[in-house]
């Protein structure tokens, strides 16, 4: 509705510049918009794709005094440096594992919360649910990992506290490799399913209520109804959401892991984004940083494709 | 059948919202018991909190740790600062996704298609890291508050949400009219579109703003010098790096691990407080602009 409102508004000013005489006309009326836009598209070259430009750097000997233009080239020798390194498996499995798993469990969460949310019939106890769900996403990645320490502690906090009390032993769960991983994605689930819900509870009521009057008709019960017809009606979101995340595969909570690192459990911790700014930016190996930084990149954007493209055959649903 | 297929729709039903309720209120519980356990032991005697006394209400009710923290300099120096990053950045942001957000919105700009699609590439490719640190850095803004404003000067998400508003919310006749009239594109943005974009505008400020709040990660790498540390900063020396080693081994030094524990609660809250004393009155904003923004442009 809204877009074929939007098209109809577009159709007017493009008769009257067809009518116009050419390009350097129309673009000489609206010069005020191109005035406007100045400074946002000097950002753009310069803040997003300048440092495109300097990522040439990953394939010279990056000299600050020679400048990124100046600087040897150096071929793929930074990025087989990094092939042939040992950590290079650890990183790649951290980085892969921890993304993987964090979608496999995270990504049907916020669905599922939705789902319930959706069921409630009773008007207060739905907004409760919904408002004290979002809470946690508002808080600061430092303060989570904050409140993370001190809610493990093993002096102290009430998980270890209640594993004495049945007897056990204390863990010092943020200074174990394995735990590293459950507590980094469950804590995420934690703070960010309220707040990844809210997309599907939207596309939820945008559902006709007939469907569900028709199913109730047939005999179907609530879970079947759900079955379907709630979550058919959401594909097309879920399909999109899905691939806007594995676009961002990964890189998904680099600043947490960061700040949940330490020497101990570096081992199940270390990924490519932390070992790119330890490396890189304490260290100052640009070149070969970018390098790998680069190899991110490029894996993140192959993803992208692939899914969508997959999802454009499969479920008629795409980015574009 | 009828009869008998009735009464295990309505058992079928009431099992089902007794399960669904159960879920949920275990849901609320979940989310809410870390925090709460956190507030309560920032007003706890720290002792009793590590002795795990404390479970949901103050053991030992005291302010000490909140007294310590208001005569601490650095907080209050990492507030400050904070406060004029969130300040000065959100302002710049504003100013910069409206200047884009308008003139893209307008289906009459030759070579927006263009403009557009360079724009959105961005959101699945950058440069990285590295290349954007050494843009920084050669621009001279390492150690001033600049570096953790314009790197960040257009998110474009929002760019797009904001983008999408504009085009399907304000009618184009309307534009039309205002232009027929003679009103210049600038009058027509200033005094017309954005009095009528005011919930978009506001839900920007928003995440413009809780961003800028929370955000630690430029000043990580942009910030040497301690005074320009915002609050995030000061926050994760206190956190994180180990207080037990700072004291000088004298007799207070039981009493010092103690307060350095208590501080740690204490802190959480402090920094927190702004943007959850917020929270109820703006909380509909922030779902408004998720809406907005599920409303593909």
């Amino acid at each position: 509705m809204k877009s074929a409102q939007a098209q109809m508004a577009a159709a007017p000013p493009q008769v009257r510049t067809r009518r116009g005489s050419g390009l350097f006309t129309r673009i000489a009326k609206r010069y005020d918009l191109y005035l406007m836009l100045l400074l946002p598209v000097a950002w753009y070259l310069i803040f997003q794709y300048g440092p495109m430009y300097g990522l040439q750097i990953a394939f010279k000997n990056f000299v600050a005094s020679k400048g990124i233009g100046g600087s040897h080239w150096a071929g793929l020798e930074h990025f087989t440096r990094f092939f042939d390194s040992y950590y290079l498996g650890r990183l790649l499995w951290n980085t892969l594992s921890i993304n993987l798993f964090s979608m496999l469990i995270g990504f049907p969460i916020p669905i599922l919360l939705a789902l319930i949310v959706s069921e409630i019939q009773n008007k207060t106890f739905n907004k409760v649910l919904q408002n004290i769900t979002f809470i946690p996403h508002f808080i600061s990645v430092v303060v989570i990992v904050g409140i993370l320490t001190v809610f493990l502690s093993p002096t102290g906090g009430p998980i270890n506290s209640l594993i004495q009390g049945l007897g056990g032993e204390p863990i010092r769960f943020m200074e174990s490799a394995g735990w590293f991983k459950t507590i980094f994605i469950s804590s995420n689930i934690w703070q960010n399913m309220g707040w990844q819900s809210i997309i599907y509870i939207a596309a939820l009521s945008g559902i006709n209520p007939q469907l569900y009057e028709a199913a109730k008709m047939d005999g179907a019960s609530r879970l079947r109804r759900i079955w379907h017809v709630s979550i058919p009606g959401i594909v097309p979101v879920i399909v999109i959401l899905l691939i806007l995340d594995v676009g961002h595969f990964m890189d998904i909570g680099f600043e947490k892991i960061l700040l949940m690192q330490n020497n101990l459990n570096s081992e199940a911790s270390d990924v490519i984004s932390t070992f790119v700014y330890k490396t890189g930016i304490l260290n100052g190996e640009y070149s070969y940083t970018a390098a790998i930084g680069l190899f991110n990149s490029v894996i993140n954007l192959t993803l992208l494709l692939l899914v969508n493209r997959f999802a454009r055959k499969t479920a008629e649903t795409s980015l574009w | 059948m009828s009869k008998q297929a009735k009464l295990s729709g309505q058992s079928d039903g009431r099992v089902f919202n007794a399960v669904n309720y159960t879920i949920a209120t275990l849901i609320i519980l979940i989310v809410l018991y870390p925090l709460v356990f956190v507030v309560s032991a920032s007003f706890s005697n720290p002792a009793k909190v590590l002795g795990g006394e404390v479970w949901l209400l103050p053991k030992g009710f005291t302010l000490a740790a909140y007294n310590y923290i208001l005569h601490d300099g650095k907080v209050w120096l990492g507030y400050r600062n904070t406060l004029l990053y969130t300040v000065v950045g959100t302002a710049v942001n504003m100013v910069m996704t409206i200047l884009a957000a308008y003139p893209l919105s307008r289906p009459d700009l030759p070579g927006r298609k263009l403009l557009m699609v360079l724009i959105t590439l961005t959101m699945f490719f950058n440069g990285g890291l590295i290349p954007t640190y050494l843009l920084v850095k050669s621009l001279g803004m390492v150690d001033t508050m600049w570096a953790l404003i314009v790197p960040g000067a257009i998110a474009t998400y929002n760019l797009i949400v904001m983008r999408t508003y504009f085009q399907s919310s304000i009618p184009w006749e309307l534009q039309e009219a205002a232009h027929i009239d003679g009103c210049s594109n600038w009058r027509l943005l200033v005094s017309i579109i954005l009095p009528l974009s005011k919930p978009i505008l506001a839900v920007m400020v928003l995440f413009y703003a809780v961003g800028h709040w929370n955000s630690f990660f430029g000043a990580l790498i942009y910030i040497r010098n301690e005074h320009l540390y915002p609050l995030q900063l000061v926050l994760r020396e206190i956190l994180m790096i180990s207080t037990a080693g700072s004291a000088d081994g004298n007799v207070g030094m039981e009493n010092q691990v103690l307060l350095a524990e208590g501080i740690k609660y204490a802190v959480i809250i402090i920094s927190s407080l702004p943007v959850l004393i917020m929270y109820p009155f703006v909380q509909r904003h922030f779902v408004k602009g998720v809406m907005i923004g599920s409303i593909k442009g």
